[in-house]
């Protein structure tokens, strides 16, 4: 009898630690929510959003030309609403471009730069901003609002989706991480950091539709094309080209699958 | 001629795609192959990482085909059995490190990525994916709770290479887990390895209390 209320004591006692420890676990979460809220007022996004429409606008380049001729899939010179709907097929180039392969190609044909001078700094740092963050960020900020609607109908659009799906579940380097690993289930986490399954449209629409963004541990605003290319090094693989075409097949399969979504970016996050 | 062209792509593309797996078709396969051949041109060298880290060994070619479907029984039991034998046992035929080391392993996500170079200290970093000390509150929960492992299972030297052999390769019991390959794939050491099973096994760890 003595054994069996010290057992019962026993399981008590055990049932109330782990209940203490998992308070502890929710009320970090709660306070790491709280923190994530208090960040939404106030966006310093917005400082490489002012400094991308001063890009877009200003002559540059050999030829000195602006980019407000560059076609990003809505007509030449129409940056509203244009993210929302891409990649898409290009007939002018006859291939699928995401929004930063696109500004390569404008200031490449536009102003005259070399492939080697518009790729030569895609992502930027406290000490070296980029220009292609800025537009970017400018670009996107003026899909706010606006509903994801990616094409599928060209042929290319829809080869570009299925190889981003390969890419997606192929497992290699020394972890044998893929995409995959982290991003295809429901309500998983890495440490206290959520994440999302890219597989399903609520997960897709939640995660693309807040980038780029304004990391506040970096102190930069980063592009989607920077989120691949850190992944991937996460993942131990070599690195992802900038503007590559898997790293263009790839946004296509997330960007597709987040359709209906409103768009939110450029946000803010931790 | 269908079924001779089918077979023929199966054969160029990958082994054993006999129509069992979830996406076992012809067109499949070549979307697949071209898919590696345009990583191959996207990815480059960087650092550590190298473009030989996108050659799939059989175990990441078969996974990567099986996603939103387990692989069928006969798969399940290839990779097994395959990864089975590169489990390597201890060379002294001891399974317990030193816990307390195995706990800083068990916390350091470093190693292998570009941004790392050759002797940047390599961690395990279970805790991005599972619980383990009750006491870290920040763990993941792509794998499952750890927290008590030996408690629960028991002490035994049963249990202590069941642990060594899912830590050193996860492959040779659950076909296509998440999880690296510690050993197999040589991302921790033999001593490290020990230290992470005494983390898990030993009655002092926190992990047990």
């Amino acid at each position: 009898m003595r054994n069996r209320l010290g057992y019962a004591g026993f399981i008590v006692l055990v049932a109330g630690l782990v209940a203490a420890a998992a308070a502890t676990a929710q009320t970090a979460v709660q306070e790491i929510e709280k923190y994530r809220q208090a960040l939404q007022d106030g966006n310093p996004a917005e400082l490489w959003e002012a400094r991308g429409e001063g890009l877009w606008k200003k002559p540059a380049g050999p030829k000195n030309m602006s980019l407000e001729k560059c076609d990003l899939g809505l007509g030449p010179g129409v940056v509203k609403g244009v993210y929302a709907q891409l990649p898409r097929h290009f007939a002018d180039v006859d291939r699928v471009m995401d929004l930063e392969t696109r500004l390569v190609h404008c200031r490449v044909t536009l102003q005259g730069l070399t492939l080697a001078q518009a790729t030569a700094r895609p992502f930027g740092s406290p000490d070296n901003k980029s220009d292609n963050d800025a537009l970017v960020a400018w670009v996107t900020s003026e899909s706010k609002g606006a509903k994801m609607n990616v094409p599928l109908a060209h042929a290319k659009e829809k080869e570009a989706y299925a190889l981003g799906e390969k890419i997606f579940y192929f497992r290699g380097g020394p972890y044998d991480f893929s995409c995959a690993t982290c991003h295809a289930s429901d309500n998983t986490r890495i440490r206290l950091q959520d994440l999302p399954n890219l597989t399903k449209q609520a997960g897709a629409q939640l995660a693309y539709t807040t980038w780029p963004a304004y990391r506040v541990s970096q102190g930069e605003l980063r592009t989607f094309q920077w989120r691949l290319n850190d992944c991937f090094r996460q993942q131990r693989f070599p690195e992802l080209g900038f503007a590559s075409d898997a790293s263009i097949a790839l946004t296509a399969f997330l960007a597709r699958n987040a359709n209906g979504a409103e768009f939110k970016a450029p946000a803010i996050k931790r | 001629m269908h079924r001779i062209l089918f077979a023929a792509a199966c054969a160029a593309a990958l082994a054993g795609c006999a129509g069992t797996g979830p996406s076992g078709s012809a067109s499949d396969a070549a979307v697949r192959a071209k898919a590696v051949e345009m990583l191959k041109t996207s990815f480059k060298e960087r650092g550590i990482a190298k473009l030989d880290r996108l050659d799939q060994d059989e175990t990441q070619l078969l996974c990567s085909q099986y996603t939103t479907v387990a692989p069928p029984k006969d798969v399940v039991e290839k990779i097994e059995k395959a990864n089975m034998a590169l489990v390597k046992p201890p060379s002294d035929g001891k399974y317990l490190g030193d816990w307390k080391r195995g706990e800083q392993i068990a916390q350091r996500g470093t190693g292998f990525q570009y941004s790392d170079t050759k002797d940047t200290p390599v961690g395990a970093n279970c805790y991005a994916c599972h619980q383990l000390s009750k006491a870290e509150i920040s763990y993941g929960t792509i794998g499952p709770s750890l927290n008590n492992f030996a408690k629960v299972r028991g002490y035994g030297p049963d249990i202590q290479k069941y642990a060594w052999g899912k830590v050193y390769n996860a492959h040779a019991y659950s076909a296509c887990s998440f999880m690296p390959r510690f050993g197999s794939q040589g991302i921790l050491s033999e001593q490290q390895i020990k230290d992470i099973v005494a983390l898990l096994m030993d009655p002092e760890s926190p992990v047990n209390k």
